[in-house]
């Protein structure tokens, strides 16, 4: 086989290669990748009984203690509103207001419980939300 | 002083812009006193900006919080080590600092290459200070550090809590080196390109700043995932968050870069590879600075709310255009005669390391921008956790594993069965041995990807320890050193090789604890009163009891619990939650200091073979009642104190009122002792992990190689003068002047002389016109003739 | 005051920065200047060219002492080598000999 053949082979296989790894790691992205709710995007399609990943940033002055539940706001990138969670479960370290946060929630009533557990916080960047209040 | 500060700012500006365009005019009209004055640029600004961050840390040092970066993270309570760091903190200060360290790499770099490439030197220069400006243009337009205000307050809002740890303070400059350094390369690439001079040079003089910043980076990584395991209390050391991606892509990418030149030095191939991946490299370090502080992974919105979302991308995209325009632009120049012959061989061997590293970098980097991209077309934030990560990271980190091993030991252009037979049985013997070995004798078997990847680091360890046996050999064969002796000198003659070499074996060492940990660890999340156990993978953990403490930062509250095993005793951790007081009065006059942001304090014992883990999550709901009481006794008794001291200057108010303040303090500390005095059931999070020390050995191995790699071979040019200047040369012991190059040559080959004798004794030959050269190059003629 | 602090530090900054404008030699023509730089920029690169070519002919009598190049690889590759190396040197005594006159 001469050489320009082999390295045409070889191009064909390593390009296939890639395009299979990309096409998996598109594939997976949609197959496992969750959808996140802004604040303003739950308030309008939630129904009682579906979960839904909020996102947001927690709002400043809104996180209190009640029982062993955690109750804060988690407020909208955008728009000037918020929804409140009741949350109970291990609290991450980095959780404070301004920071932003992945939480499990159910609606229940006019407030929305959080999964046991579920909240998660992004790691500590230098980005200083000014959506950590209105 | 902050007038000055901004002023130095803006001049930095006025300076990097000016020596941009004088770099640029320089070299397009080929008036060298334009670059030099170019170059004078550079070495202002570094002096600027070192003005400047002096400023700003006397700021930090001194309290000042008439700046309001200063007021913002720092106060007065913090430690002077923290005060200190808290300049990088912050949005400012880290700006600030980026381009400070920028330009002293700058300055380095241009004095170091002072009479070599002028061409790509200038145009180096141009791109250096581009970076220069525009950093400096973030500080003066959008993040001032040296903002002040009118009214300071008393005290400051101090540093995170969360950031109290060494590490976390030296994990900025860290990556702020790694990312500063690569842009040296950078530059230079683009300098190389634009003039076509695409020889090696370029690669020659930056090869040193690719390797610091891997080096920096690197540390800067491993720091984050120390402090991640230690400080949060979420018991791992990785998350694949968007700000740790945001250092690892560079970080890889730049591993592909240093490996890759290889092939470019000995063989001339791969310069499309190296143009784009060290193109590739400065804009991922860019990309990596821009993500932390813009917010934009949150979302597309917070994106535009930060102010400097919009010039970063631009920035951004200019270097991927321009990038990519130069690259196409140039690709006659960049292609190459000699070709890859046989896939088993050394240099398809660092073509595939190429390729997975790229394949990882794209698959970090889609995984993290996914919400993004998704968020573009679909309208929704689709996020892909860690999960998504592994059944792809992992079998490409095995085969890199696998390629590190096979990198160093197999032949150049095409393997031989001699070659084979010769490297490859040691180490696959090891290899295999380990894989039996483990499949047989321990639970392994039910992670085969752990299994794999022990196997594969015996492999690598195996090699390395042939290659450092096979070299020693070598060398004692001609100089009769004794082992430890010979080894030393090899590893000095030889630094690139034998320091990359040790980073092969830190990196095996490094994954096998990443295996283990991710693998075999046992977590539990228990509930126990004083005096109950729980068993972690054969370890039983009793919480003894519960221990409070209340301090003017924080209370904690936390326990201490027995470890044994088999009856015996292994440890006793102490664990704390602290929880410091917000700021928030409507939480009540007690109540918000116990309702405020709160932190763990882990405790751990770590091992060689596994580390125990702890963090407690004491829920305070059972002190709610007594608390809720202080609140109003103590609301009530403020509301009076108020009207009484309403009248009164603030210096005597604060005295009428500093017994109420102490009432409280006593409130509060009784209640925090009720803990321990009327203790309840609180939940444990207990971890047992093994082999996660080996991470944090492989990393210092790592670390090691790399300064061994990095360390400069004492530089020839002093040496050349004094030669010239010191009369008739002496001819070294040993070495007959008729030898002549050749001669001259293989001893140095042979590792006898050390590389700088012998290249000294050549320059003596060289500078006395000796008969030498010319007598080897007659007798290296005559030999090729026949 | 700090204002006049500022205006010291933009004097210094400006007359450090454009001393190479203000040379003498500026006026001179920019070939013969040039020349100089650039017969010195040869001789560093030739130089960094004939110790990266050392360097290069110790790594393969490492390589094939440690088994990576078979016998008749290393024996063309030595030969390459070698003759670049001496290229670079008879290279570098032409440049040494053009700079000193």
């Amino acid at each position: 086989m001469d050489p320009s053949r082999k390295r045409a082979i070889r191009l064909t296989v390593a390009l296939t290669a890639a395009l299979l790894l990309a096409s998996a790691l598109v594939y997976t992205s949609f197959a496992a990748g969750r959808d996140e709710v802004t604040a303003s995007q739950l308030l309008k399609r939630a129904r009682p009984g579906q979960s839904y990943v909020l996102a947001g940033t927690v709002l400043a002055g809104s996180v209190r203690h009640a029982g062993d539940s955690l109750l804060f706001r988690v407020r909208d990138p955008k728009l000037k509103v918020s929804v409140p969670v009741s949350y109970s479960g291990v609290v991450p370290d980095p959780f404070r207001e301004g920071r932003g946060v992945l939480v499990t929630v159910q609606e229940q009533g006019d407030t929305f419980i959080g999964e046991q557990n579920s909240l998660t916080t992004k790691c500590p960047s230098k980005y200083q939300a000014a959506s950590a209040s209105y | 002083m902050a007038l000055i500060g901004r002023a130095l700012l803006i001049l930095g500006l006025l300076v990097a812009v000016y020596g941009s365009g004088a770099s640029l005019y320089g070299a397009r009209s080929g008036r060298r006193e334009w670059v030099d004055s170019g170059r004078r640029s550079v070495y202002a600004l570094a002096a600027l900006m070192t003005a400047a961050f002096a400023i700003l840390e006397a700021a930090f040092l001194r309290s000042d919080f008439s700046y309001t970066v200063v007021a913002a993270h720092s106060s007065t309570t913090t430690p002077t080590f923290y005060k200190a760091a808290a300049a990088w903190s912050s949005q400012e200060g880290s700006l600030l600092l980026w381009v400070w360290l920028l330009s002293l790499w700058s300055s380095l770099v241009l004095v170091l290459t002072r009479r070599r490439m002028p061409d790509i030197a200038s145009y180096a220069t141009a791109v250096l200070l581009g970076f220069g400006g525009f950093f400096t243009a973030m500080t003066v337009f959008f993040a001032n550090p040296f903002a002040t205000t009118a009214t300071p307050p008393a005290e400051g809002a101090g540093l995170d809590p969360l950031l109290l740890h060494p590490s976390m303070m030296i994990h900025p400059p860290m990556l702020y080196s790694g990312y500063t350094l690569l842009t040296v390369p950078f530059a230079f690439a683009i300098g190389a390109l634009v003039t076509g001079r695409l020889s090696s040079d370029w690669i020659a003089v930056t090869r040193r700043f690719a390797l610091a910043a891997w080096l920096f980076l690197g540390i800067g990584v491993v720091l984050g995932a120390r402090w991640s395991y230690t400080e949060l209390g979420w018991g791992g050391y990785w998350a694949w968050d968007p700000v740790e991606n945001a250092a690892l892509m560079p970080w890889l990418c730049t591993t592909a870069f240093i490996h890759s030149i290889m092939i470019q030095e000995k063989r001339g191939m791969l310069k499309v590879w190296n143009a784009s991946l060290v193109l590739a490299s400065g804009t991922l370090a860019i990309l990596g600075t821009f993500l932390v502080r813009s917010g934009i992974l949150d979302s597309i919105h917070a994106f535009g709310a930060s102010t400097l979302g919009v010039p970063f991308v631009l920035l951004i995209a200019a270097m991927v255009i321009g990038g990519i325009g130069l690259v196409i632009w140039r690709r006659e120049e960049l292609r190459t005669e000699a070709r890859i012959d046989s896939l088993l061989s050394r240099e398809a061997v660092f073509l595939l390391q190429n390729l997975v590293l790229v394949a990882m970098v794209f698959v970090i980097f889609w995984v993290t921008f996914f919400p993004l991209i998704s968020e573009a077309l679909t309208g929704t934030k689709v996020s892909v956790g860690p999960p998504a990560f592994r059944p792809f990271i992992v079998p490409l980190a095995l085969v890199l594993v696998a390629l590190s091993g096979i990198g160093p030991i197999i032949a150049w252009r095409r393997v031989t069965v001699a070659n084979l037979r010769r490297s490859f049985t040691f180490p696959a013997l090891a290899g295999g041995l380990t894989l039996l070995v483990l499949l047989v004798a321990s639970g392994a078997a039910a992670r085969p990807f752990a299994l794999i990847m022990f196997a594969l680091a015996a492999f690598v360890l195996a090699t390395v320890a042939q290659e450092l046996w096979r070299g020693v050999t070598a060398r004692r064969a001609i100089s009769g050193e004794a082992v430890p002796l010979a080894l030393a000198q090899l590893v000095r003659r030889n630094r690139r090789r034998y320091g990359g070499y040790i980073v092969h074996a830190g990196l095996a060492v490094l994954l096998v604890g990443v295996a283990g940990s991710s693998s075999f660890q046992h977590s539990r999340d228990v509930m126990l009163r004083p005096g109950q156990s729980a068993i972690v993978d054969g370890y039983q953990i009793r919480y003894v009891r519960p221990t409070a403490a209340a301090s003017a930062q924080k209370l904690s509250f936390g326990g201490v619990l027995d470890v044994s095993k088999a009856g015996h005793h292994v440890t006793t951790l102490t664990t704390t939650r602290g929880f410091y007081p917000a700021q928030d009065i409507s939480l009540g006059e007690l109540g918000r200091f116990f309702n405020g942001q709160s932190d763990s304090d882990v405790g751990l014992q770590a091992g060689l073979t596994r580390d125990i883990w702890t963090v407690v999550n004491p829920d305070l709901t059972p002190l709610q009642p007594l608390i809720s009481q202080g609140d109003r006794v103590f609301g009530a008794a403020m509301v009076q104190a108020m009207r009484t001291v309403g009248r009164l200057p603030l210096a005597q108010a604060q005295q009428a009122l500093a017994p109420l303040w102490r009432e409280r303090d006593q409130a509060i500390s009784e209640l925090a002792a009720r803990f321990v005095t009327h203790p309840w059931a609180v939940n444990f999070l207990l971890i047992v992990s093994p082999l996660v020390s080996w991470i944090w050995i492989g990393a210092i191995i790592i670390a090691a190689g790399g300064l061994i790699a990095l360390w400069p071979v004492r530089a020839l040019a002093p040496r050349r003068a004094r030669s010239y200047a010191a009369g008739p040369p002496v001819a070294p012991a040993g070495l007959h002047p008729r030898e002549g190059t050749g001669a001259l040559v293989a001893r140095e080959s042979a590792g006898a002389l050390a590389a700088r004798e012998g290249t000294e004794a050549l320059a003596a030959r060289e500078s006395a016109g000796a008969l030498a050269a010319r007598e080897g190059t007659g007798a290296l003629a005559a030999r090729e003739s026949v | 005051m700090e204002f006049l602090i500022v205006l010291l530090i933009l004097t210094l900054v400006v007359l450090v920065v454009t001393a190479p404008l203000r040379r003498p030699e500026a006026a001179a023509p920019a070939r013969a200047r040039d020349g100089g730089a650039r017969s010195r920029a040869r001789l560093e690169e030739l130089e960094a060219a004939r110790e990266a070519k050392y360097r290069e002919i110790r790594d393969a009598d490492l390589d094939h002492r440690t088994g990576k190049l078979s016998d008749a690889d290393y024996e063309t590759l030595d030969r390459s080598l070698r003759a670049e190396a001496v290229a670079i040197l008879r290279e570098l005594d032409r440049a040494r000999a053009g700079a000193a006159t």
